[in-house]
């Protein structure tokens, strides 16, 4: 089964995916439940996200849909799941910017092209924080600092060459620096790296904007800076990268809801028509607003653009930094 | 903070039907082998939608609270610790269970988990900002050290000699290997098997170390002993029993319970440290340490009263800066934010009422815990009337279904599999069990936060002493060590004793 998956899944590459046959009426519906899997662990915002979507489309199309996470390998796991699974509605998954990093850098071959993008359904930029004590008051004194003593500082938000270590290293890369002159701290996820920016132990972390947001409002961690052109709702005074850097630098994350590899234009479509009813509903801005973030939404065709570009951007990111296999 | 204020934020009939409920639902599925506090709340999260904030954290809460101790009654019972937290004591609560003082065993842990849980919620509604800035002050240097110190203790507890301790803990933390490296992201021993790159978690270890091996040997001994026919001794002289063994150690149950909850409050420990430390204090200080171990209720008083304190304590980081101390919590925050509430230091003032029905919730479930948890060990002593050769597999069955749901992949089943020969092995060789469940709890966490200390200095060892709290704890371990090492060596060249151990 697994093998006729994979065959099917690279012929459609062969044929280079996206031959969209026009004019589906977009009404398919499960009529049994459906599994929703989730990379990475219960309590992180993908599976926050992904739990809040599903308990919506459960709704909607009265079926049960079962949110599993498939967590592992830095992601590797969950995207293969999800990449392998029949493509016949009743497997979707939450893909997250990791199915843009991890055949860079040599964790597995799955590649965007083995999955079917539907929606986006988050867009995480990465932030620039340090503990409320430091020396540094803005972005560029940091990177000053940091052009001035290579090696010195030290930064952490998540595994080595996970998304937002390519955000630190991208960035001072982008400013002309070596992508290590501030050294990069493997953590396991954004929680134990905060937990060390608090206690001392690592002078800055680059984690989504999102997980750093209540210690900042408590004023017990300080926001440099965020990676994003457009301001967010959530801490409007932060400076944007867009603007503060010469380069223009900005990097964010981002989770979609998506299907195997391969999925019948008409199944894909219908889930498209039901992601998009439901992120106009004021539940999930209300939800939203909750978590800090902004309503995102995008047709599926933009989508496959936007994963493209992201795909080549952190490519480039991820061989600068010297990450690449 | 205010007592009366805590009470009366929950005394709503709406909010004591649901602590009630959900501590049955968490004995329930504590109580099954292989299923977790952490799984019963992350199904849970879906209900929580529907219930107001207060409402919902009352549920997480109750449901983490009983299904800790719930872990407790399929260790007594068929030597199967439910959660790593029930490890510690487990080869006392299953000889004491043998002894046909199952249901005693099992209120005296029901009692001291209350006892603990409730020094828990009054440290946590006492001092919450004052532990979370002690957590906050951990770095990867303290956590290296309370993680090494938690394993030391394995050694220094577990019921056999020392070089046997050592080589469980080994087998541990070997298992421990497999799977990525925070590091630098290598994958270890995963034979390019995508499922390993998660390493092996330890509940099908649990399963397979535990359960199977015990079923083998049972096969191997070709008697078919009849649990049934071991004494089951009256519920009422149960619970004398029990009362009169927590007063006796109260002082025990104190010591145990704040310890418990401070541990619990720091980052890379949690219950499963809180209860092998108190476990290891508990056999220092006794007077009868020789006996810990075969079957003596005094370890299963401290064990017991941390784990559940640890729990209480896991939520002062979660609670006053908004970071999880593990994944029930994680799960707890996530509700929270959805419900519009973002905990941090402005928590207490912001949404006091939330707080105080947190810390309420708490010791209801504790106190609620009392019915629930005794009713479920009525119910589960009832099992001991099924033949052993009728029981062993279906629990069996149940926990690898367990596993499977853990893991989402039938690598779990492989792992039980494997390590149950392995653990077969082990007890037939006489290398106890529990030290090895520990090493594959904590030896990622060892690992993780000695390379991320190493990574900081650049490789300077000294750096392990630099701070004020990692020096602290990095002598006590080193004191530990240095009594291990001398009592390995009188053990070595001093008069053999005949130590008399079979059932390990």
């Amino acid at each position: 089964m697994k093998t006729v998956t994979k065959a099917i899944a690279v012929t459609a590459l062969v044929a280079g995916a996206g031959t969209a046959v026009q004019a589906q009426s977009c009404d398919w519906q499960p009529d049994r439940a459906v599994t929703y899997i989730v990379p990475w662990g219960a309590g992180g915002g993908t599976d926050a996200n992904s739990r809040m979507l599903a308990s919506m489309l459960e709704q909607k199309w009265d079926v049960p849909f079962n949110v599993v996470n498939r967590t592992g390998g830095n992601g590797v796991t969950g995207h293969s799941a999800i990449a392998r699974a029949d493509p016949d509605g009743y497997t979707v998954g939450a893909v997250t910017v990791e199915i843009n990093t991890m055949h860079w850098v040599g964790l597995t071959d799955l590649t965007m092209d083995d999955i079917t993008p539907i929606a986006l359904v988050d867009i995480v930029p990465a932030s620039v924080l340090v503990g409320k004590d430091s020396p540094f008051e803005t972005l560029e004194g940091l990177l000053d600092h940091a052009r001035e003593n290579p090696g010195d500082l030290t930064g952490s938000g998540t595994s080595l060459g996970g998304i937002w270590h390519l955000a630190l290293a991208g960035m001072l890369n982008a400013e002309g620096m070596a992508p290590d002159a501030i050294r990069w701290i493997p953590s396991q996820g954004a929680a134990p790296a905060m937990q060390e920016l608090l206690a001392g132990g690592v002078d800055v972390a680059t984690p989504a904007l999102s997980e750093g947001k209540s210690l900042v409002e408590a004023g017990e961690l300080r926001a440099l800076a965020y990676m994003h052109d457009s301001p967010m709702a959530a801490l409007p005074d932060v400076p944007l990268t867009a603007n503060a850097l010469d380069s223009g630098w900005t990097l964010a994350a981002y989770i979609t809801i998506s299907g195997p590899g391969d999925m019948p234009e008409e199944i894909a479509c219908s889930y498209e028509k039901a992601v998009a009813e439901i992120v106009q509903t004021d539940e999930w801005a209300e939800f939203k607003a909750s978590r800090g973030a902004e309503v995102v939404s995008m047709p599926s065709a933009e989508l496959v653009d936007y994963m493209k570009a992201s795909d080549a951007a952190l490519g480039d990111t991820i061989k600068a930094v010297g990450l690449a296999k | 903070m205010d007592l009366m204020a805590i009470l009366s934020a929950v005394a709503d009939p709406l909010i004591i039907t649901t602590v009630l409920a959900c501590t049955l639902y968490g004995a329930l599925v504590g109580a099954m082998p292989g299923l977790t506090a952490t799984m019963a709340v992350a199904l849970l999260v879906p209900f929580t939608y529907f219930m107001d904030p207060v409402q919902a954290v009352a549920a997480i809460v109750a449901t983490t609270t009983t299904a800790i101790f719930a872990g407790d009654i399929s260790g007594a019972l068929l030597k199967m610790p439910g959660t790593p937290a029930s490890a510690a004591y487990v080869e006392d609560s299953y000889a004491l269970a043998q002894n046909g003082q199952p249901r005693t065993t099992l209120f005296v842990s029901l009692f001291a988990s209350v006892v603990g849980g409730v020094i828990g919620v009054l440290m946590l509604s006492l001092a919450s900002p004052q532990l979370a800035r002690l957590a906050t002050s951990f770095s990867s240097d303290e956590a290296f050290w309370l993680a090494t110190l938690g394993l030391s203790c394995a050694v220094f507890v577990g019921g056999s000699s020392v070089p046997r301790n050592f080589a469980s803990l080994f087998i541990g933390l070997a298992v421990a290997t497999v799977g990525i490296d925070v590091a630098v992201g290598h994958p270890r021993y995963t034979f390019g098997l995508d499922e390993l790159y998660d390493g092996i978690s330890f509940i099908p270890a649990m399963i397979g170390l535990f359960a199977l091996s015990e079923l083998l040997r049972n096969a191997a001994t070709g008697t078919e002993t009849r649990l049934g026919r071991l004494t089951v001794e009256p519920i009422a002289q149960a619970l004398r029993n029990a009362a009169a063994e927590i007063r006796r150690r109260w002082a025990s149950v104190l010591r145990s319970g704040t310890g418990g909850t401070v541990i619990g409050a720091l980052p890379g420990a949690g219950a499963d440290v809180a209860a092998w430390i108190s476990y290891a204090l508990s056999r220092r200080f006794s007077r009868t340490p020789e006996k810990f171990g075969k079957g003596h209720l005094e370890g299963i008083v401290d064990g017991g009263a941390a784990n559940n304190a640890a729990v209480a304590g896991a939520w002062t980081p979660a609670l006053v800066f908004g970071i999880p101390g593990d994944s029930v919590t994680a799960i707890a925050i996530g509700v929270l934010l959805m419900k519009g509430l973002t905990p941090g230091p402005d928590i207490f003032t912001s949404d006091a009422t939330l707080v105080y029905t947190l810390f309420g919730a708490f010791l209801l479930a504790n106190v609620l815990m009392v019915i629930t948890g005794g009713l479920a060990i009525a119910m589960a002593t009832q099992l001991l009337r099924v033949p052993r050769s009728v029981l062993m597999p279906l629990v069996l069955m149940l926990s690898m279904i367990g596993g499977y749901a853990i893991m989402g992949s039938t690598m779990a089943i492989w792992i039980i599999l494997v390590l149950g020969v392995v653990g077969y092995a082990m007890a037939r060789a006489g290398i106890p069990l529990a030290p090895a469940i520990l090493g594959i709890v904590l030896g990622q966490v060892v690992e993780d936060n000695f390379m991320v200390s190493m990574m900081k200095a650049q490789g300077d060892i000294t750096q392990f002493f630099e701070r004020d709290a990692a020096a602290v704890l990095g002598v006590i371990t080193l004191v530990v060590w240095g009594v291990l090492l001398l009592r390995a060596v009188l053990d070595m060249f001093g008069p053999r004793r005949a130590r008399g151990r079979k059932e390990t």
